[in-house]
């Protein structure tokens, strides 16, 4: 690979700085093996190399900590692993080199009881009340039932961000929403209708993904993943099998990947076309998201005539698909095709020409290019904020290394921007589509599965609709999951909603927000 | 019998404006390509909602239960002063239109405390963008009535109608200016889209709806009962101020029938016009209001200057 340059250069510049990496090779990627004093020396030096910070995790294996850490440059991942002592679990925080570490580090510390050192901000996050003040929940002492109160506490003493002065005031917002979306809280601090600072609080939709998937079957695992976040199913199943896949050691044929190419970009398209609407409803121009709720119904309406699920859950399983597409759906997805173009093309015209629509969605929730880089920002906003990564171009994976396509990039950084980079990764997605279907050959679409060695690990990458999604698993003996760790785009994508949203007022928050559109159940697990 | 039909009419006023709500929903349903509810709709929200039992914070004080009763009571009073079927009753006789403003002002004045009253950051948000508001549309709107006043030399609305029926059809352009601006103005003071969105979901960008946001049960129904009375009032101010022919100058059952007939399809029309112009527009952003409403004042006020300037040289 020509861009395996920089890794020598890295270990090269690590060595110099007598940080000690060793290398073990993965089924998909490197794993680079440090010491736990070297953990944040690394990545100062994966600062000065641009390397982006991608994931991070742990696991408890007998009286040891493994703590991971995912980094990417040119399309190239690197798992970083140090191994602690559980009788003294500690080390030197990322989150002051990568604020992208920043919430990541406090589900481990909440959910493993690992102190990061110097870490900038180390208040509780995915703790709330549901579990007694020093159980970690996801060490193995924990049972998986755990021990709940009858009625969870209120968390009443979270300590929020302050602000004092006159006619500063606070608005809490949520977690309990007027409308129907996931649960969570955002503390507002404003002056007059200018907004000072956001806060936000998530976790409330914590479901405990990572804890029940321990012992899973691989089946079993794929039903879970695709349920991490209901709108990305596809993605998320996509990632997990791909993972468990690799491994086992196992090919899927080509026709699966290319129905999982499929089903993938219909998920896409079927989502953008909702937010696009959904944008449009926010600023209360409310013909636009009618019309966009009405193509997204037919075309989940396809989904279910087709595939036999309108959200396509639970499509993708590990090995292959278990849905095949006949000559006649084939007709049916092209043809639906033709039909969404022409009327989306009216759609788009008629929004384009709305001035009070350009008004409200114009320079509003500005992101820079600069912060987009720094938080490692995914998906369409990284996209409208200048930061082109792709998994599907980038690291490409079977269907899309078979196939040419364009990865839409724009830097106005504001949420008209997030809304045509939207469009115009619906045209693409429409393309490929048609592309996948072109390419199928007759063939299985499910390869027969292998037990997996104890121990064998990978990590599943793929692009979701919101963007890159990684997938780790590792495999414990007898074909039974040890570790099920899914970073949802939304984990990256989030903390930039505060940034945005500075200098804007207190009416524009809603549409900002829909115009980032992250997952809340994505992102608590 | 005057009195009896003053009464009649405030009665009708009450009683047929949720059904231009009703209306109004039902247009903006269709241009929307959607499937419309029933024009009685909002009799049946309204009727569930009074059958509800009312749900009022812990925390709340007397302020917050009596303030439905003082706000809907003082727009029903407004509608008093507005001529709907017929001039030269004795309620409109009595009071003049800046005390129907005035009736506005109070009413909106308990809205206001009793969103603050609360003690929610919502409410206390909807009361201050309220107050905003309002300071800037009511200058506006009193600068279009005066353009009327000073044509009829009048602030007695079925005076000023009356003045406007007996000089037939002229072209005032002060009138096209005080039009205009009372629109605007009534679109801003009614919580319509472009300045608020009645139906939206999202506390952050509430204006009307985030003051009576802990409003429930027969509370609420009385407030939204009075929000669509306060539509259709200023729906028969533009209705019949500007266009007042069809209205009845005597008590007949003819004519009476025939004035309820056609204001009825005045108000139709109107809330055609408001459905397209709700569905071709996005909300403003909320400091965008003040231009809208700047605009409102300076059509007001160019409404004056042209009455001043063209029509009382003559």
């Amino acid at each position: 690979m020509s861009s395996s340059n920089w890794t020598v250069d890295f270990l090269n510049q690590l060595i110099s700085a007598a940080v000690t990496v060793e290398q073990i090779s993965l089924p998909s990627t490197t794993l680079w093996q440090t010491e736990s004093n070297h953990w944040q020396q690394f990545a100062e030096l994966a600062l000065q190399q641009n390397m982006r910070w991608v994931a991070g995790w742990a696991e408890h294996v007998q009286d040891r900590f493994f703590i991971n850490a995912c980094f990417e440059k040119q399309g190239v991942y690197v798992l970083l692993r140090a191994i602690v002592n559980a009788a003294k679990p500690e080390l030197p925080s990322q989150a002051i080199v990568y604020p992208a570490a920043n919430r990541s580090e406090r589900h481990t510390q909440d959910m493993f009881g690992i102190n990061f050192i110097g870490h900038p901000d180390n208040r509780r996050w995915t703790r709330h009340k549901a579990w007694p003040k020093h159980s970690h929940p996801l060490r193995k002492d924990f049972s998986v039932q755990g021990t709940p109160d009858e009625i969870t506490q209120p968390d009443m003493d979270y300590p929020f961000v302050k602000a004092h002065g006159t006619g500063a005031y606070e608005i809490p917002v949520g977690p309990v929403h007027a409308g129907i979306i996931e649960p969570g809280h955002f503390r507002f601090q404003a002056v007059g209708e200018l907004i000072l600072n956001l806060e936000e609080r998530l976790g409330y939709v914590h479901k405990g993904i990572e804890k029940i998937a321990e012992g899973r079957s691989p089946e079993s695992l794929a039903r879970l993943a695709g349920r991490v976040s209901g709108d990305t199913t596809v993605g998320h199943a996509w990632a997990a099998c791909k993972a468990m896949e690799q491994a086992a050691g196992i090919d899927i044929p080509p026709r699966a990947a290319l129905i999982r190419g499929v089903l993938a970009e219909r998920e896409r398209v079927a989502n953008h076309m909702g937010d696009m609407g959904a944008i449009c409803n926010d600023v209360a121009f409310v013909f636009a998201q009618m019309q966009f709720t009405r193509l997204r119904e037919l075309w989940l309406r396809t989904n279910a005539t087709v595939f036999g699920h309108r959200l396509l859950m639970d499509r993708i399983i590990p090995g292959g698909v278990n849905c095949d597409l006949s000559e006649e759906s084939c007709a049916k997805i092209k043809q639906d095709i033709i039909q969404l173009r022409k009327e989306l093309s009216e759609i788009m015209s008629a929004v384009d020409l709305n001035s009070s629509l350009e008004d409200r969605l114009f320079t509003a929730g500005y992101l820079a290019p600069e912060l987009a880089a720094a938080f490692g920002t995914l998906g369409y906003v990284g996209r409208a904020s200048g930061q082109s990564f792709d998994v599907r171009k980038n690291a490409p994976y079977a269907p899309y290394d078979q196939v040419a396509f364009k990865v839409p990039v724009e830097t106005q950084g504001d949420i008209a921007s997030r809304f045509w980079v939207r469009n115009k990764e619906i045209n693409a997605a429409l393309k490929l589509i048609e592309k996948f279907i072109a390419l199928l050959s007759p063939g299985d679409i499910i390869s027969p599965w292998k037990t997996p060695v104890a121990g064998s690990e990978s990590l599943g990458i793929v692009e979701g609709w919101r963007g890159e999604i990684v997938s780790y698993i590792r495999f414990d003996a007898d074909n039974k999951i040890a570790r099920f760790y899914p970073r949802d785009p939304s984990i990256l994508n989030w903390p930039v909603l505060e940034k945005l949203v500075l200098d804007n007022i207190v009416p524009d928050f809603p549409v900002c927000n829909k115009s980032l559109n992250g997952s809340y159940s994505g992102s608590d697990l | 019998m005057s009195w009896l039909i003053a009464i009649l009419q405030t009665l009708l006023f009450v009683a047929l404006a949720p059904l231009l709500a009703g209306w109004l929903k039902w247009c903006k349903c269709c241009l929307q390509n959607r499937k419309a509810p029933s024009l009685f709709q909002p009799y049946r929200d309204l009727i569930k909602l009074t059958k509800k039992q009312p749900v009022v914070a812990g925390h709340a004080s007397w302020l917050f239960t009596i303030a439905p009763y003082i706000i809907f009571s003082a727009t029903v009073l407004a509608a008093t002063v507005v001529p709907l079927i017929a001039v030269d009753l004795p309620t409109s006789a009595s009071a003049d239109v800046i005390v129907m403003v005035g009736f506005f002002a109070f009413a909106r004045f308990f809205l206001a405390l009793a969103g603050l009253d609360i003690g929610t950051a919502f409410g206390g948000m909807g009361s201050s963008r309220e107050m905003t508001i309002s300071s800037l549309a009511e200058p506006a709107m009193l600068m279009a009535i005066f353009t009327l006043t000073m044509t009829a030399s009048t602030t007695n609305l079925s005076v000023a109608i009356s003045h406007v029926l007996n000089e037939g059809l002229v072209l005032r352009p002060s009138f096209v200016f005080a039009l205009f601006a009372l629109m605007l103005v009534a679109i801003a003071e009614t919580g319509r889209v472009p300045v608020d969105n009645p139906v939206t979901h999202l506390e952050l960008t509430m204006i009307h709806e985030a003051m009576i946001l802990e409003y429930s049960g027969r509370h609420l129904a009385l407030i939204e009962w009075a929000s669509q009375l306060k539509l259709m009032l200023y729906g028969v101010l533009v209705a019949n101020i500007f266009f007042p022919w069809g209205i009845a100058e005597t008590f007949s059952l003819q004519t009476l029938g025939l004035g309820l007939l056609v204001i009825l399809g005045k108000l139709a029309v109107l809330a055609i016009f408001l459905a397209v112009s709700e569905t071709l527009v996005a909300k403003m952003r909320m400091f965008r209001v003040q231009e809208y409403l700047g605009f409102a004042y300076l059509l007001g006020l160019l409404g004056m200057l042209s009455h001043i300037i063209l029509e009382t040289s003559r």
